[in-house]
């Protein structure tokens, strides 16, 4: 069972439909339970990093935790990736999962915020989330945050600054910009990820 | 890079999509649904779904016609025309849209744009200004209510300002003097605008050809620029005109 946690924060309606249209039926869930009996765990999220709140006091950080630990694949996207880190200044008072020790922080001054729009990736040859998409592909961005450039990064996008724009490591990944509205990259990524077997 | 996107737009009346110089004289230019997934197969970056339905019975149809219009699109759909409440914004939501462009309702009760904002994240939230320039200015433009019949008492570039600290997460900007005419985008009135936020600006209104865009995103320092009657008889697909501006140097996606 593929699980989408439901966190309340934004619209879920899209990136269910896109799970659909990569041929899954994931199943919507805010109840640790039901995290805890997936073989996949995808947390989407758009809005505010505080709305990450939500997933300490529920439990589902717990269980989300306790997937990953037992080697099940997980994808974060937009605030989902940006909850891998330790945390992020939009809302200082709220730790992320710290998979990764860096912190998430506002672009810098000197463009225009959010980035909202199509932007390319740089990709590392050694992607298995990337697999089958070319090098400086478009895929679709709307957020104020970013992550800073990690030793597990794998795919970079600049806005005047290079940023992460998708993350692996293992059996946790996570990518900054949106598949379910990327087109058919974005379906292809979302195809890759629930091709993978849990390690 | 991040490039300048190319918006289509549905003006829908009924479930279908028409055509017509100011919304007169409408001739059907389709289901909504399969206009919209040729506009997203030619490379539009997003799908705007203006719903400009003048009865109500007519509107009943409306998340319906969203909702088909969604099912097949993997690219940023935003739906705006009669969203007055949250609740109406949720239900458009619900039915698939990732944005809601509201405009009269957010000059009647500006708090909206917040309330939409908080609960759905402020990138979802689009703020439509339809604005006509009543001096040599740009500055000067004022903004227009209800399809543009009614003056609201603003000046558009005070609006865009007052419209991003309410939290709207885009500006929507169309230009009344240039709609329909095919005569190019106002320029001056876009870069007024661009200049005066930080959010993104759309622009609108005056598209005609491919050096009009390439005007638009240098002189008017647009971030997006939206078309819906050229498109919609072939006169210039999306994928045309993107070869011709990334030939003119502008930064635009094409297929990867």
């Amino acid at each position: 069972m593929i699980a989408v946690v439901d966190y309340k924060a934004g619209n879920l309606t899209s990136v269910m439909k896109a799970l659909h249209a990569a041929g899954v039926g994931p199943q919507l869930t805010d109840d640790p339970a039901a995290v805890l009996g997936a073989d996949k765990v995808i947390l989407p999220g758009v809005g505010h990093f505080a709305a990450t709140q939500f997933l300490e006091t529920s439990g589902l950080k717990a269980a989300i935790g306790e997937r990953i630990a037992a080697g099940v694949p997980f994808l974060g996207i937009c605030v989902g990736l940006q909850w891998l880190f330790a945390g992020s200044t939009e809302a200082p008072e709220v730790s992320g999962l710290a998979a990764f020790p860096e912190t998430c922080d506002r672009f810098s001054p000197g463009r225009k915020v959010p980035h909202v729009g199509w932007n390319s990736l740089a990709i590392r040859p050694d992607s298995r989330l990337f697999s089958g998409i070319s090098n400086n592909c478009y895929v679709y961005f709307t957020h104020s945050y970013r992550a800073p450039v990690a030793n597990a990064t794998t795919a970079v996008t600049d806005y005047g600054e290079p940023f992460t724009a998708a993350i692996e490591r293992g059996n946790i990944t996570g990518v900054q910009f949106h598949p379910e509205k990327s087109g058919e990259a974005g379906l292809q990524i979302l195809r890759n990820f629930l091709e993978w077997k849990p390690c | 890079m991040l490039t300048k996107r190319i918006i289509a737009c549905l003006d829908v009346n009924a479930g279908r999509v028409v055509k017509g110089v100011q919304f007169v004289d409408l001739v059907d230019a389709g289901d909504p649904a399969e206009v919209a997934a040729r506009h997203a197969a030619a490379g539009a970056d997003e799908i705007v779904f203006l719903d400009i339905t003048a009865t109500h019975e007519a509107r009943g149809t409306l998340i319906d016609t969203v909702k088909r219009t969604a099912q097949r699109l993997f690219v940023p759909f935003t739906v705006g025309g009669g969203i007055r409440t949250l609740d109406d914004a949720a239900a458009v939501f619900d039915a698939g849209a990732d944005k809601i462009s509201i405009n009269s309702a957010a000059l009647t009760r500006p708090e909206l744009i917040g309330e939409i904002g908080v609960k759905f994240g402020a990138q979802a939230v689009i703020v439509a200004i339809d604005a006509r320039r009543t001096g040599r200015e740009p500055e000067e433009a004022e903004v227009f209510a209800a399809g543009g019949r009614t003056a609201a008492g603003r000046r558009a570039v005070e609006w865009a300002r007052e419209a991003e600290s309410r939290g709207a997460g885009e500006i929507l900007l169309t230009s009344m003097d240039a709609d329909g005419t095919r005569a190019g985008f106002d320029c001056g009135l876009t870069a007024a605008v661009s200049g005066a936020v930080q959010i993104p600006v759309i622009a609108s209104g005056g598209a005609g050809n491919a050096q009009h865009f390439t005007e638009v995103f240098r002189e008017g320092k647009a971030d997006a620029a939206l078309a819906a009657s050229i498109f919609h008889f072939g006169i210039a697909d999306v994928r045309a005109l993107k070869e011709e501006l990334q030939r003119e140097g502008i930064p635009v996606r094409l297929p990867c």
